[in-house]
């Protein structure tokens, strides 16, 4: 059987297709501010990356913050289920899950088949969400990659006062101006981000596997300031996290 | 070929001003009030507790500069020695930044003082809204402090938060007022993020749907207004009422929060901005009365 999930981020819309428990195609596209274009071209590219044509797509569930507005779907599962869902296809020991989006982070705890058991949110405040270290990349004038690897380069800990993404951009130029070292600089932001989605998982406790999808867990400098703040060895992550949730989608049309 | 200059919507007017009323050399004492807050400074000059000079600038982001520039403007607008000064009074976020300073008050105490100053003595809460905290004081008949509360966490309701709208939107922040109010119908329900980044996202989202810039620039208000006015709530109202800091010569959002506090705030013909060094200045004439001023 051939499903589709298709994931309509705030930032990205990005499409799995599964056959038979396989990933056989991917597509990722800018959701910009037309989410059925977006949903659209997305399957596309998945479709061709698959070798397939989209009409061979036997089964499409939408998930994501604009889920609604998708037609073609069949069914929308939420975001908790997705991600978990996502995360139990890669990592069967996923106990505990986190998703970390542009302007979104999610855990839940989740049992053995993968469903949630427990969840915590964040939609509330943009400094616990990738926006955050898009705006901070800005502020310290490199990409979010070149970001990531910076904050590995450094051991010492400044303090970050403002939790804001807008005060903590005034505060970034301020380091800046008084010769602070960018890797230094970039620490800090990864510890205050990784502070924030730790203190959401705990809501929900802390029990492994830690698995962790949403693109920021992309970001080695997060994932390393991650496991400093919950105190842990490991955080399991699949290749490509940013596909987690549509992942845990296709999983669900597969299975309903 | 001239040079194209990237116009800069956030950009506010620095101002500066001497009293021609006032003679420095016949004055008892001198005060100098200086706040350096997180977005803009003010230094007041004081001769025996009537304002002699002040400027309003921009921080930027050399704290411990800002305090020196801010004063020296000020000076500049005089003919007096720097060295005339009797007491220096630093306030405001980078208060521990003003190095000739001759001792710090909190922001709060001088807000509600220079409040006091500036619209009089019937002022009984005062509402300061600055460029990164909200703060709403409680205060008596000589601009004591009862009770406040603030909030420095969160851009919403505060001048960065306008600062970036204004930026996104292109509009020149100090024209957002007025531009808030031209358009034709009913006025729009407020964005429903009170997170600026995600407010940002949304006024975009509404632009493509065809609203009118105007009709944008009304619900951010609207939403600016609504955050602050929760604040307010928290700490309760009593007459007379009055606004001090930036936020107060913005009647996009003043006009939206004064019907949810239910009365009419205070007028005065001074700037807003520089109640806190006004506060600061009167505190250090306390002092010098006291006898704690610099020389004899």
């Amino acid at each position: 059987m051939i499903t589709a999930g298709i994931d309509c981020g705030a930032k990205n819309t990005k499409t799995i297709i599964l056959q038979d428990g396989e990933i056989i195609g991917k597509g990722m596209v800018l959701t910009g501010f037309e989410q059925e274009k977006a949903v659209e071209e997305s399957l596309e590219q998945a479709a061709k990356d698959a070798g397939i044509s989209k009409d061979d797509v036997q089964k499409i569930y939408a998930t994501g913050s604009g889920s609604k507005t998708v037609k073609m779907a069949d069914d929308t599962l939420n975001d908790i289920q997705a991600m978990a869902k996502g995360a139990h296809f890669f990592f069967p020991n996923a106990r505990t899950v986190a998703d970390v989006g542009a302007e979104e982070a999610r855990a839940a705890k989740i049992d053995e088949k993968g469903n949630p058991v427990d969840f915590a949110i964040n939609e509330k405040c943009a400094a616990g969400a990738g926006v955050f270290i898009e705006g901070m990349a800005r502020a310290l004038d490199v990409t979010i990659e070149e970001m990531g690897a910076l904050c590995l380069q450094s051991d010492k800990e400044i303090p970050m006062n403002a939790q804001c993404v807008i005060f903590a951009e005034s505060e970034v130029v301020g380091l800046i101006h008084s010769n602070t070292d960018k890797p230094e600089i970039s620490k800090a932001i990864h510890d205050a981000m990784a502070s924030r989605i730790a203190s959401i998982i705990r809501r929900i406790g802390v029990n492994e596997d830690i698995v962790m999808v949403g693109g920021v867990g992309s970001n080695p400098g997060f994932i390393s300031a991650m496991k400093r703040e919950l105190k842990v060895d490991s955080i399991y992550i699949p290749d490509e996290p940013q596909f987690g949730a549509a992942v845990g989608a296709a999983v669900v049309a597969a299975e309903g | 070929m001239a040079e194209e200059q990237k116009q800069e919507f956030w950009r506010w007017p620095e101002s500066s001003w001497k009293n021609p009323e006032i003679d420095w050399n016949v004055a008892r004492y001198i005060t100098v009030g200086i706040d350096v807050g997180s977005v803009s400074s003010q230094a007041v000059i004081m001769a025996d507790g009537k304002i002699l000079a002040y400027s309003n600038m921009r921080t930027g982001s050399d704290s411990p500069s800002s305090a020196r520039n801010a004063f020296k403007l000020t000076l500049a607008a005089t003919d007096m020695p720097e060295d005339r000064m009797d007491y220096c009074v630093g306030t405001g976020y980078g208060r521990i930044n003003v190095p000739f300073a001759d001792r710090t008050f909190t922001e709060i105490a001088c807000h509600a003082r220079g409040a006091n100053f500036i619209y009089g003595n019937g002022v009984r809460t005062v509402l300061d809204v600055g460029g990164q905290d909200i703060k709403a004081i409680k205060c008596d008949e000589k601009g004591k402090v009862s009770n406040f509360l603030m909030n420095d966490k969160c851009a919403a309701g505060t001048g960065r938060g306008m600062e970036v709208f204004s930026e996104l939107l292109r509009v020149p922040i100090s024209d957002v007022g007025d531009r808030s109010f031209e358009f034709e119908g009913e006025e729009p329900a407020a964005v429903s993020n009170t997170c600026v980044v995600y407010a940002k996202s949304e006024a975009t989202g509404l632009l493509r749907k065809g609203w009118s810039i105007e009709e944008v620039l009304a619900a951010y208000c609207k939403a600016m207004a609504e955050r602050i006015y929760e604040l307010i709530e928290r700490l309760g109202v009593k007459a007379e009422f009055a606004v001090t800091g930036g936020m107060a010569k913005n009647r996009g959002v003043m006009d939206r929060l004064m019907p949810l506090v239910g009365l009419a705030r205070m007028q005065t013909k001074w700037d807003t901005q520089i109640a806190g060094a006004i506060g600061a200045a009167l505190f250090g004439l306390k002092l010098c009365q006291k006898g704690k001023g610099r020389k004899k």
